[in-house]
């Protein structure tokens, strides 16, 4: 009798607090339904990895191998940049190739070189002499590179039986032949090379032990961070950023409430330059956060701060700028802030799941990431990336720049339109 | 003049809450708007300080438009809630709000202690909000409304919520502002409060001002000086009810009412009523004022 009273005071009670309902009951399901979107595949959207192929041979091989990369579901393959006011560009070449990975366009390139189809197919020890396919990859994306090799050496097994069984007699004759003795020295020498260098695999067969298809994979970004810090550094940052932000902008709901901004708005202060007062203290509290941030990820994690201070001001001061006015777009918005908790929460969690701060947005399904481009952690983090993680200098910054504050700025005047319910009476 | 409200109309939805209040104040005089709560005493305050847009009628403050910056700088408002950072201290507060008045440097520094002075919080300056007592925040919430010297002051219900002690204690306050010359109006609904501080009084009920006068002028208008005599005999059968007639009293609820001019008439309703055999049991004198007169006016009592 006891319990049942008690459970129906808590149902009333809980069915006129909306901002507790919208917790319990839609964040949970938004926040399964991205994930499961991300992870579970829905729609057969898993992402295509984005590639450039650079082919310098011209060969049968060379062309073959590109072909059946081409006929591979799991990638997007790219020979040239995309069209400018309907100007067909020029093909990539292994330079251009390179400045896009670097950039961040894509995050693999490969490159057949010169000479590549003489000698396609390696069986036995490699000659380094011999050219190689170049995998130039950007190791933020560790999942896309291991693919793409794995792939050559299927493409190499697929597409050209003719050259496998070509090199193949070549390799027998070579190797095998009546096992006259110089061939058995050969063989023993090989035997021998392998049991001395167990790890022969990624010293002399590029990267994959028994590569087929010979593959050389390097870093074109990133050679100087151990990881990825200065990313977790910007991802986590701007999701504490907007909470933060969020909660102090806040504050204009306790004044309202208690009657302190009715005061204020008496005296000399207006309704605009009280909102940019208050945005301006958020947003130096917002890149004070971000300066602790990669102060911490300097002394304990080994970040290079102090080599990219002026991209992080640029980046620090656009980020904050941004989520300040989020941050006060969303107070203008609630009437209390029980209200301004549930809804922060809810805004929150969902844009730093689908712009890239729980995990990175090139895992994600094509359409989640463009979605992705709707939320301020996209942006802020894609800058912080080409400072820390391309060392890319700050020109290059400008999209993100321009986004950052264009966001701003629309954000903080739908604001200050929605506040014009504190003004007057 | 200070301040002139002319045909003021202000409505909520269906509701009125300012119905064509016109009325003046003059300069130096401290004018009690006294009225039960939802009279429509708030939102002409509030109109006044430019935080209300009126719907017609205009207000000039010293000449200049309701809400213009020429009426912000001499208007000082000290509003019913408790608007002040409770996270700051005393001297902070002030600080802060005669910075939103453009106030800086010394002339800021000399406002606080001033202000701290007259709400006698200097020795709690460096306190924060949130630890002092009730009294002592509402004096602060006062002095927060005092820090640019005002030449007007609006003073909405300061003393809600407040003990006896503290009471006095604002009312001090406003005793000394008056001494000044200061120019004041000050919302009530309580009318020992208005009788107390005011030079004259508007009773405000349903948006209107319904009388407008000094104390003694809306008692003689409205009920006459008359004093009302309440006396309640052992017995109130129809002999006490006939003897009480013929005196021009009424008997109601068993109890005799009679009006007098001078108190002095009372000894000979008492000594009539003992020659009559009449065991008097207890007699009360009401002298008319504010309440008489809003019940005379509205059929209803101050703080139904």
């Amino acid at each position: 009798m006891m319990i049942s009273a008690i459970v129906r005071t808590a149902v009333a009670s809980l069915r006129r607090d909306r901002a507790a309902l919208a917790l319990s009951f839609i964040l949970p399901v938004v926040f399964f339904s991205i994930f499961a979107v991300i992870f579970g595949g829905r729609g057969g959207a898993s992402p295509k990895v984005k590639l450039i192929v650079v082919d310098e041979d011209h060969s049968r091989a060379s062309e073959q191998i590109v072909k059946g990369l081409q006929a591979e579901t799991t990638l997007s393959i790219r020979t040239r940049p995309a069209a400018v006011k309907g100007v067909e560009q020029p093909e990539y070449t292994a330079a251009s190739a390179e400045a896009a990975v670097k950039d961040g366009d894509v995050p693999l390139a490969v490159i057949v070189p010169k000479g590549f189809g003489e000698n396609p197919i390696s069986f036995g020890p490699r000659d380094p002499s011999r050219p190689s396919i170049q995998l130039l990859k950007d190791p933020s994306d560790m999942i896309a590179s291991e693919m793409v090799t794995g792939l050559l050496q299927k493409v190499g097994m697929t597409s050209m039986p003719d050259v496998m069984a070509e090199q193949g007699t070549k390799n027998l004759e070579r190797y095998a032949g009546a096992l006259t003795k110089e061939q058995r020295e050969r063989m023993d020498a090989g035997l021998k090379y392998l049991r001395e260098h167990p790890d022969a695999g990624s010293t002399v067969m590029g990267g994959n032990g028994g590569q087929l298809i010979p593959v050389t994979a390097r870093s074109v970004v990133g050679e100087n961070h151990p990881d990825m810090i200065s990313f977790y550094a910007a991802a986590i940052g701007v999701m504490f950023l907007l909470f933060t932000t969020s909660g102090a902008a806040g504050a204009m709901l306790d004044e309202a409430e208690s009657g302190t901004l009715d005061r204020v708005l008496s005296s000399r202060v207006t309704m605009t330059s009280l909102m940019l007062g208050k945005m301006a203290f958020n947003s130096l509290l917002a890149f004070t956060q971000l300066v602790v941030m990669f102060l911490w990820g300097w002394a304990v994690f080994k970040l290079d701060f102090w080599a990219h201070i002026p991209g992080f001001i640029v980046m620090g001061v656009c980020t904050a700028v941004a989520v300040a006015a989020f941050g006060m777009l969303l107070a203008s918005t609630c009437t209390t802030r029980a209200q301004l908790g549930a809804l922060s929460t809810l805004i929150i969690l969902v844009m730093s799941s689908i712009g890239g701060s729980m995990f990175p947005r090139f895992l994600m399904p094509e359409a989640m990431q463009k979605a992705g481009l709707l939320t301020i952690n996209a942006w802020a983090i894609d800058g912080f990336t080409k400072i820390f993680w391309r060392d890319e200098p700050v020109s290059h910054l400008w999209p993100q720049v321009g986004v950052l504050l264009g966001i701003a700025v629309v954000l903080f005047a739908v604001a200050r339109r929605l506040a014009r319910r504190w003004e007057f009476a | 003049m200070p301040l002139r409200v002319a045909s003021l109309v202000k409505r909520f939805g269906a509701l009125t809450a300012v119905d064509g209040i016109s009325l003046g104040l003059r300069s130096g005089e401290c004018l009690g708007w006294l009225g039960p709560n939802g009279a429509g005493k708030s939102t002409l305050i509030r109109s006044i300080v430019g935080r209300v847009m009126p719907d017609s009628g205009s207000i000039s403050v010293f000449g200049a438009p309701a809400g213009s910056t020429a009426a912000r700088d001499v208007l000082g408002w000290i509003p019913q809630e408790l608007a002040l950072y409770a996270r700051l201290t005393c001297s902070e507060n002030l600080a802060s709000f005669g910075r939103y008045h453009g106030l800086s440097g010394a002339a800021l520094d000399q406002a606080v202690s001033r202000c701290l002075d007259w709400a006698t919080l200097t020795d709690r300056a460096g306190e924060l909000v949130k630890n002092l007592s009730g009294g002592m925040k509402r004096r602060l919430n006062m002095a927060a409304g005092m820090i640019h010297a005002p030449k007007l002051v609006l003073m909405d219900e300061p003393t809600v919520g407040v003990d006896p002690q503290s009471r006095n204690n604002i009312f001090e306050m406003i005793e000394k502002l008056r001494d000044e010359g200061m120019s004041i109006i000050y919302t009530t609904h309580y009318m020992e409060e208005a009788e107390r501080l005011c030079d004259r009084i508007a009773i405000v009920d349903h948006g209107k001002v319904i009388a407008l006068g000094t104390d003694a002028e809306l008692v003689a208008n409205a009920v006459g000086t008359r004093s009302q005599v309440i006396a309640r005999f052992a017995a109130a059968d129809d002999r006490v009810a006939s003897w009480v007639a013929e005196r021009g009293g009424r008997l109601v609820d068993g109890a005799a009412e009679f009006t007098v001019e001078r108190p002095s008439e009372i000894a000979g309703l008492l000594d009539g009523a003992s020659k009559a055999g009449f065991e008097l049991i207890d007699v009360a004198l009401h002298r008319p004022n504010l309440e008489s007169v809003f019940l005379h006016l509205t059929g209803r009592a101050l703080r139904e």
